[in-house]
């Protein structure tokens, strides 16, 4: 039985076009996903859907829920039908509820717009929905407020609020992306469950295709505001008619061919490492307690090794990449770069400074809006105490840009004039202008989608073969760590737990921690082998 | 609904450590204004008797006004003095300062709470219609309002106040205050023209600042999740954008009771009131220093009372500030 | 919104001019007194009218302007000089004893109303225009160190100050190259809107005595003259009030257009 059929679905936003004859179907009890790179369309889909689309919206087509179209239903009567009919879940579990009130309050919210019960009666439905979502009320009382409850229990709290009314259609836009692994596998597990036990149609929007194969049971692919392919997952996988489709997954599981790396050579060594934080004082006169962010850490970075760094948010990683770059102090340990400490007394020591460059994550904030890419990238001159000149300089930069793919002519743009791919070439730019012996790459690929992605990782195997790249890598994605490092290193509460080759590492774990980790990370199926059985049977 | 239980103990612990920041403010205060007041040239004791007066005849008023002893020993008892109620004597007219205050006070402390209360019954309103109509005709009139309110001088305005409402139609005396003796309604009325002269122009700029308090919130993410529960647009501001859009707003009312309380010392002159603003003019002019320094105490007193105030409404608003210390 | 901009430049514009021509000319000489012609309405002669001392009004509103705008252009100086780099110094060492020091003590100086240190001042050192700017000066420092701090404090989070700081540059001088010209906009649009309150204050001083002392000419003395005589010669309390809402409004009016066109999305204080 069809619940929601979207039917030559257009949208154009202030004229702008950002749909175009968008069709899908979600039946009872089917897991739908859209699945596409950022700018395809797949959240405008969803908005559209709860008839929360922002001002100045054009809409053409149908959205048929059950025999109602939900695009000629009037704003008063939607409100009776989202939260009811439809509920939604949000990316962000940070910031999607409203801090000043209880969780209590807020799924009982959603009960009592819809039905006229006591506040009593309300109240007992919202427990047993939180305990439902994995919340139980002597752990989570309802007094509770968002802001005392991690990402993966507030996003638990939302969908609470979303199913409390058991509705026919939960709508999930990105619901894990902003979680760890491991959350996110439990999150995935708890919609799956719902969707079977309420009987609800699912219509997911996620843009990892690993989270789509493992969840859905139709996968939809659009591209630039138009659906491309929609299939039964089988089907999609094992035949993929669009190039798109092809390209995208092929993206996903693209594997770099990294160079063999050199003869060893330490040239990072951490040893020991320990940096606690002060934190806000328990009691008014009691002495402030002190948290332990990395917990005697040792590890050495061979030259021309390339490393990996992985563990969850909060594991420490973050803090110990400060340390590695001097731009804090540690409170015991040692961390030098070819023999010389990162950090002398209590300043940065220059010296190892200049060999040593950073990449960031976001393509976005990593620049001064204000200045063109040539003084950008030159910014770690400021550590030579011998900068070249004039056409020493302009040399440099040209040949920095040259060897990330841009043209020299770039260098008098402005950051905001390039993508976020460009600009993460420009990063990569910036870290190589001086030559450094190690370049930190901080989750430097994280924030781009996947078909960008895998030209950086590209980039990044084209450099060390060009250049005998030293780097370290840290990431919270497990995948693209085990395709661009010869070896890594596994963080949990500010301790390396693992440390090994890559492969034997991600093929055979030792330590329990490491194991959970991989098997938490949704695995795109082996598309090469699904083919073949399909095609024998 | 699940009520809100605020943690008692954090709440607790959160007002002590107010509190103590309070009393250093007030410490800190108070010696700046002594040190201020210290500088000044000249001798209370010799500018009163006249330029004629016998060294021994200034010699016996220093003692009488305790002006022989050390300064740290002067600052320690006026301090220990106001503490218990106690400002000293007035230089001029050998009564005890804090009569003197105390008689002024009733005026002035009720016509910044009057005004005050005119201000935020005006601005919230404003505010409020003017984002929930955001663009439209209904916001910006409220903005162009509000835009004319902040550039008026509130003295003026007091003046035109008096012309219109006093002279020319007469609802209302032009100056003096009728005293509270002759009942609440007399005091109101005659502090009525004051103070919606104080608080227009303060009420146009806490309009401004809850219509942008509001727009702000309006662009969070809870507030997308209250619409996907079923809540209209106008019910989301409500429930979820308003107690989210007081904590900037509290700041501003907090700021403008200073505000309210120091402005009144002008709107004052206008209306020939009796309240501190007329004492501390007397004051200066008299070279009563000793008055003088009181007054600026209380005033500083009362807005250092006032932001403490408002860090404890901060706290019963946002629970995340209770659990922080 | 190009309009509130070209509106409020237009304004502003029209009062510094006025304040410019007085030092070569004005149509009478404004301290001129001339009894006969006491108390005119606004006519051919005396375009504005004349006060109580037949004085041209026109004439004394167009030097009071200097009055006005050489307090404030003082005062917003003297807060922007001493409150960016405080604010900027504090928020390089943010959470250390000097940033809580630099906190609290901007704290300090908002409990004490520009008013209240006018009096203490005058109190102390008598009278005159000085104590204005001194007194609006002060407050103002608080007003800036706290804005520049706030913005300060989130652009020291982006990654561009990170690999800054990574590139070896000193706090001083990330402040200098990265952290100042990114909070520009917003202290230029917070300077209008100090200017304008400045010119407020300044007039709400002189008017009860605390400001310009005579025979310096300005609009806050002008009304409290016409006080007295309002119900007589309303135009001596209409002309220099419209003279001042014309001013702080035509800066507001720019400071508010600079923003829409610098960027929208800067935090400023209205206090």
């Amino acid at each position: 039985m069809t619940l929601l059929d979207i039917q030559t679905l257009s949208l154009a936003i202030h004229g702008f076009p950002v749909l175009q004859d968008v069709s899908l179907s979600v039946t009872k009890g089917e897991i739908v996903a859209i699945t596409g790179e950022s700018g395809s369309g797949k959240s405008m889909t969803a908005m559209a859907v709860m008839g929360l689309l922002p001002k100045g919206a054009r809409t053409t087509g149908r959205i048929m829920l059950g025999d109602r179209d939900l695009l000629a239903t009037s704003e008063r009567a939607m409100c009776g039908i989202r939260g009811n009919d439809i509920g939604m879940v949000f990316q962000e579990p940070m910031t999607a509820l409203n801090p000043v009130q209880t969780i209590g309050a807020q799924v009982a919210e959603t009960i009592l717009i819809h039905d006229r019960t006591t506040a009593a009666k309300a109240e007992d439905q919202a427990r047993d929905m939180l305990a439902r979502v994995g919340l139980p009320t002597d752990r989570f009382p309802l007094s509770r407020y968002p802001h005392e409850l991690s990402g993966g229990q507030r996003q638990r709290v939302v969908i609470a609020m979303a199913i409390a009314r058991h509705p026919r259609l939960l709508i999930a836009d990105e619901p894990t992306t902003a979680l760890d692994v491991t959350t996110q596998a439990q999150i995935l597990d708890l919609l799956r469950d719902l969707a079977r036990d309420f009987d609800m149609g699912l219509l997911m929007i996620t843009h990892d295709l690993a989270v789509v194969a493992d969840m859905a049971d139709r996968i939809v692919v659009m591209q630039n505001g138009g659906i491309v392919e929609q299939a039964p997952t089988g089907a999609l996988l094992t035949g993929m008619q669009h190039p798109y489709t092809r390209m995208l997954f092929a993206a996903s599981s693209h594997r770099v061919n990294l160079p063999p790396a050199p003869a060893p050579e330490p040239l990072l060594e951490v040893s020991h490492v320990s940096r606690d934080y002060r934190l806000p004082r328990s009691r008014v006169f009691g002495a402030p307690g002190t948290f332990r962010a990395v917990d005697d850490v040792s590890f050495t970075l061979q030259r021309g090794e390339r490393l990996g760094l992985v563990g969850e948010s909060g594991c420490g990683k973050s803090t110990l990449t400060r340390a590695i770059l001097g731009l804090e102090p540690v409170q015991e340990g040692s961390i030098t770069l070819g023999g010389d400490p990162v950090f002398s007394g209590t300043r940065p020591n220059l010296a190892v400074r200049r060999r040593m460059q950073v990449v960031f994550q976001d393509p976005f904030g990593s620049f001064n809006p204000r200045h063109r890419v040539e003084r950008l990238i030159t910014e770690p001159f400021h550590l030579l105490t011998d900068p070249p000149r004039k056409s020493a300089r302009r040399d440099a930069i040209a040949e920095a840009l040259r060897a990330v793919g841009l043209s020299p002519d770039d260098a008098h743009k402005y950051i905001h004039e390039f993508s976020g791919g460009q600009r993460q070439r420009i990063a990569i730019a910036r870290a190589l202008i001086i030559r450094p012996d190690l370049i930190v790459l901080d989750e430097a690929v994280s924030a781009l989608d996947v078909s960008v992605r895998a030209q950086i990782l590209d980039l990044l195997a084209d450099l060390c073969r060009e250049y005998d790249l030293t780097y370290l890598f840290i990431s919270h994605d497990l995948s693209v760590v085990r395709s661009v490092t010869d070896r890594v290193l596994v963080m949990r509460d500010g301790k390396i737990v693992e440390d090994g080759p890559t492969e034997t590492v991600f093929s055979a774990p030792r330590h329990p921690y490491t194991k959970t980790l991989i098997d938490a990370v949704p695995q795109l199926p082996d598309l090469a082998a699904l083919r073949r059985s399909d095609t024998h049977a | 609904m699940a009520r809100t239980r605020p943690n008692l103990c954090a709440m607790l612990r959160y007002s002590l450590k107010r509190l103590l920041s309070l009393f250093i403010s007030l410490a800190i205060a108070s010696l700046v204004i002594f040190v201020v007041i210290e500088v000044a040239p000249g001798d209370p004791a010799s500018f009163m008797l006249g330029l004629n007066a016998q060294p021994e005849t200034v010699a016996a008023l220093r003692a009488e006004l305790g002006l022989d002893v050390p300064k740290w020993q002067r600052y320690l008892s006026w301090v220990g003095g106001m503490a218990s109620g106690d400002f000293g004597m007035s230089y001029t007219y050998r009564t005890p300062v804090t009569e003197m205050i105390a008689a002024r006070l009733w005026v002035s402390l009720p016509l910044a709470l009057y005004a005050l209360t005119l201000s935020t019954l005006i601005a919230f309103p404003a505010g409020i219609f003017a984002a929930s109509r955001r663009g439209q005709a209904g916001d910006i009139g409220v903005m162009g309002a509000t835009q004319l309110g902040i550039a008026i001088p509130n003295f003026w305005f007091a003046m035109m106040l008096v012309l219109v409402f006093a002279i020319n139609l007469r609802w209302f005396s032009a100056g003096g205050f009728a005293g509270w003796d002759k009942g609440l309604w007399a005091g109101l009325h005659s502090l009525t023209l004051p103070a919606i002269s104080l608080a227009l122009p303060q009420a146009a700029i806490l309009a401004r600042v809850m219509r942008s308090a509001l727009l702000d919130v309006l662009g969070e993410d809870y507030m997308r999740t209250a619409r996907a529960k079923g809540l209209s647009a106008r019910q989301t501001l409500w429930r979820h954008g308003l107690r989210n859009a007081l904590i900037p707003v509290l700041t501003i009312i907090g700021l403008q009771f200073s505000f309210l309380l120091a402005g009144g010392i002008i709107i004052e002159q206008v209306f020939y009131l009796p309240g501190l603003g007329r004492l501390v003019f007397q004051s200066i002019s008299a070279r009563d220093l000793i008055v003088v320094e009181s007054v600026v105490m209380l005033l500083v007193f009362a807005v250092i009372v006032v932001n403490f105030a408002v860090d404890l409404a901060y706290a019963a608003v946002d629970p995340r500030l209770r659990s922080r210390t | 919104m190009k309009r509130n901009l070209i509106i409020g430049a237009a304004l502003s514009a029209i009062v510094v001019l006025a304040a410019a021509m007085s030092f070569v000319w004005t149509p009478f000489d404004h301290a001129a007194l001339n009894i006969p012609a006491k108390l005119q309405t606004p006519g051919a002669t005396h375009l504005l009218g004349t006060d109580h001392f037949g004085r041209d009004i026109l004439s004394m509103v167009m030097v009071g302007a200097r009055t006005s705008i050489a307090v404030a252009l003082v005062a917003v100086s003297i807060g922007m000089g001493l409150g960016v780099p405080l604010g900027l110094w504090a928020a390089a060492r943010k959470g250390s004893l000097l940033d809580e020091l630099i906190m609290r003590g901007n704290d300090l100086i908002f409990a004490f109303p520009a008013i209240v240190i006018a009096i203490l001042i005058t109190a102390v050192f008598g009278a005159g225009a000085v104590n204005a700017i001194i007194a609006i000066g002060i407050f103002n420092v608080p007003v800036f160190a706290r804005i520049t701090r706030g913005a300060a404090l989130s652009l020291w989070e982006r990654e561009f100050i990170m690999a800054a700081r990574v590139a070896g540059k000193s706090a001083m001088r990330i402040s200098a190259e990265h952290i100042l010209p990114n909070v520009m906009n917003l202290l230029i649009v917070q300077g209008t809107i100090q200017f304008s309150l400045g010119i407020l204050a300044e007039a709400g001083l002189s008017y009860v005595g605390l400001g310009a002392q005579p025979p310096t000419p300005s609009w806050g003395r002008m009304l409290a003259d016409a006080q007295t005589l309002v119900s007589i010669a309303p135009h001596m309390a209409l002309i220099p009030g419209c003279a001042i809402i014309v001013t702080v409004l035509g800066l507001n009016l720019l400071g508010d257009g600079l923003r829409d066109y610098l960027d929208p999305r800067l935090r400023v204080a209205r206090v």
